[in-house]
């Protein structure tokens, strides 16, 4: 921790930022050297949401440590689990039934566009407008009653298992989706009519927060944050995983670089999200939804690795197997990690308000980065 | 590059490097001195350019460490996984690679934090996680702290 808290030898301020400040959604500690009202320094001290689940997971069965991930990116919780289970059945070679792949597609967009919600609202919050979270909250919440429904929990839904999803969904599920797709679509223009289109929200985001493709690249940047520097990462193309090979979609990409760039991607991806429902939803294939797997999963000795891409960017799963029971190590590569250590490169040399800007675009969720 | 011609480039550039090829990506076996001068080809040389670091990580082995980086090429579109070898259980060390791939100072601090492995010339190595005082590195096989940890 740092202990010189005070004036710097040269004369500059050095302040806390966090861990208790709202604008860090949740606990992240920033210490900032400022020179008047100047970000000099940037550095981020982590850890207090460190739950150390790599080192859980090593005594957990690997149905078990699927339940654990749901508790890292917690907006994402579905597509965590769908990266876990993608990574124990590249080990066993299960093949999921189509029933089961698109189930957790429709899932995974749902997610995504939950988070994405969630994050409008809250980045309309830091650069001070309070309006925009009661917006997005009203339409977040018909997606987390569609979870409740099928998955029976809200937020950490641990639906996604080795071979399938858990339970078939609901009977309810398509009618209430599509009931979402009908109210999502009547709102989303107000969004922009709202936020977007608004000068003082434009001047706020603007030429902010600047990182080139190049060094966002550099810093391991991966999500929407890379696509508004106009470099292609989008897993779901890269590498498509659980039919996305079968799907329309776009891959949003940006050349702004800035904030205004990255709320862009965002707001765009939900559009995408929305259309990949739309083509899922009334072609769910009649079948299983989970393939036949033995109760204890017992992977052989080797290295596996999977990606997905979350609302936040790459998340990776590498398992190293020693054919036992529970992984012999394992690793959660966190999109948000990398995000933030992009962070001082971002705003050296911006104002502290635009810090808080930058941070609102980056989209980030502590548990996921401490893990 | 297939993973065959990435074999064949490999050995050029480095004669005593192993390989392993039985994942889905290349996997290539090095010794921690030649790690950074192998970086600084990998990322620079223009049939490689290996310009992005998606996961570094350090596995305790018992007897000694791994240091493993999985390293992608957004413009060549290959993979290339490298695992150096820290035969030094005692002191584990290894160069740092932040000046190559900037993602790195965060994911070394990491290992360092939680597998204590020390990366030379890294511009700041701190826990970054656990506190200042902490006593151990949690990662580690014969890592025992009978406060804080629930046996499952």
């Amino acid at each position: 921790m740092i202990e010189e808290v005070g004036t710097s030898p040269e004369g500059d301020l050095i302040i806390n930022v966090g861990p208790q400040h709202p604008s860090t959604h949740g606990v992240l500690h920033l210490v900032i050297t400022l020179n008047g009202e100047t970000v000099k320094n940037c550095e981020p001290h982590l850890g207090y949401i460190h739950r150390s689940i790599e080192k859980m997971c090593e005594s957990l069965s690997y149905r078990q440590f699927i339940y654990v991930t749901s508790r890292m990116d917690y907006l994402s919780s579905h597509i965590n689990n769908q990266g876990c289970s993608l990574t124990v059945e590249k080990a066993l070679q299960i093949e999921v039934p189509e029933r089961g792949k698109v189930i957790r597609v429709l899932m995974a967009e749902l997610t995504r566009m939950a988070s994405h919600l969630l994050w409008w609202g809250a980045l309309g919050m830091d650069v001070g407008a309070f309006t925009p979270f009661f917006h997005a909250f009203r339409e977040r919440e018909v997606i987390n009653d569609i979870m409740e429904e099928t998955c029976g929990a809200r937020l950490t839904m641990n639906y996604i298992v080795p071979g399938g999803v858990m339970y078939d969904i609901h009977p309810n599920f398509q009618q209430k989706v599509k009931d979402f797709i009908t109210l999502f679509k009547s709102k989303i223009d107000e969004y922009d009519t709202l936020v977007t289109g608004n000068i003082i929200f434009q001047q706020r985001m603007k030429g902010v927060g600047y990182i080139s493709g190049e060094d966002a690249l550099s810093y391991g940047c991966t999500g929407p944050v890379l696509r508004a520097s106009g470099v292609k990462c989008d897993i779901r193309k890269i590498a498509p995983y659980d039919g996305y090979e079968k799907v329309q979609f776009e891959e949003i990409i940006e050349t702004g670089c800035d904030s205004y760039a990255r709320y862009l991607v965002r707001m765009k991806e939900l559009k995408q999200s929305l259309s990949i429902i739309e083509q899922l939803l009334d072609n769910i294939p009649e079948g299983e939804f989970q393939a036949k797997t033995k109760a204890v999963l017992k992977l052989p000795k080797g290295e596996f690795y999977s990606r997905v891409e979350t609302a936040r960017g790459e998340f990776g799963v590498y398992i190293i197997s020693e054919g036992g029971l529970t992984p012999y190590r394992i690793k959660f590569r966190s999109p948000g990690f990398s995000n933030l250590s992009a962070l001082h490169h971002m705003t050296k040399g911006s104002k502290l308000g635009d810090l808080v800007a930058t941070m609102g675009t980056l989209d980030l969720v502590i548990p996921d980065i401490d893990r | 590059m297939t993973k065959e011609e990435l074999k064949i480039k490999l050995t050029e550039l480095l004669p005593t490097a192993t390989f392993d090829e039985t994942g889905e990506w290349l996997n290539v076996m090095i010794d921690t001195k030649d790690w950074l001068p192998l970086a600084n080809q990998l990322r620079n040389y223009f049939d490689l350019q290996f310009d992005f670091l998606f996961c570094v990580t350090a596995v305790d082995w018992k007897t000694h460490f791994n240091m493993v980086y999985h390293l992608r090429s957004t413009k060549l579109d290959h993979y290339l996984v490298v695992k150096a070898k820290i035969a030094d259980r005692k002191n584990p060390e290894i160069e740092s690679v932040y000046k190559i791939w900037r993602t790195a100072d965060f994911h070394e601090l990491e290992a360092y934090d939680l597998m204590g492995i020390k990366f030379l010339n890294h511009p700041g190595l701190r826990r970054l996680f656990l506190q200042d005082d902490w006593v151990g590195f949690p990662l580690r096989k014969d890592y025992v702290d009978e406060v804080n940890m629930i046996k499952l």
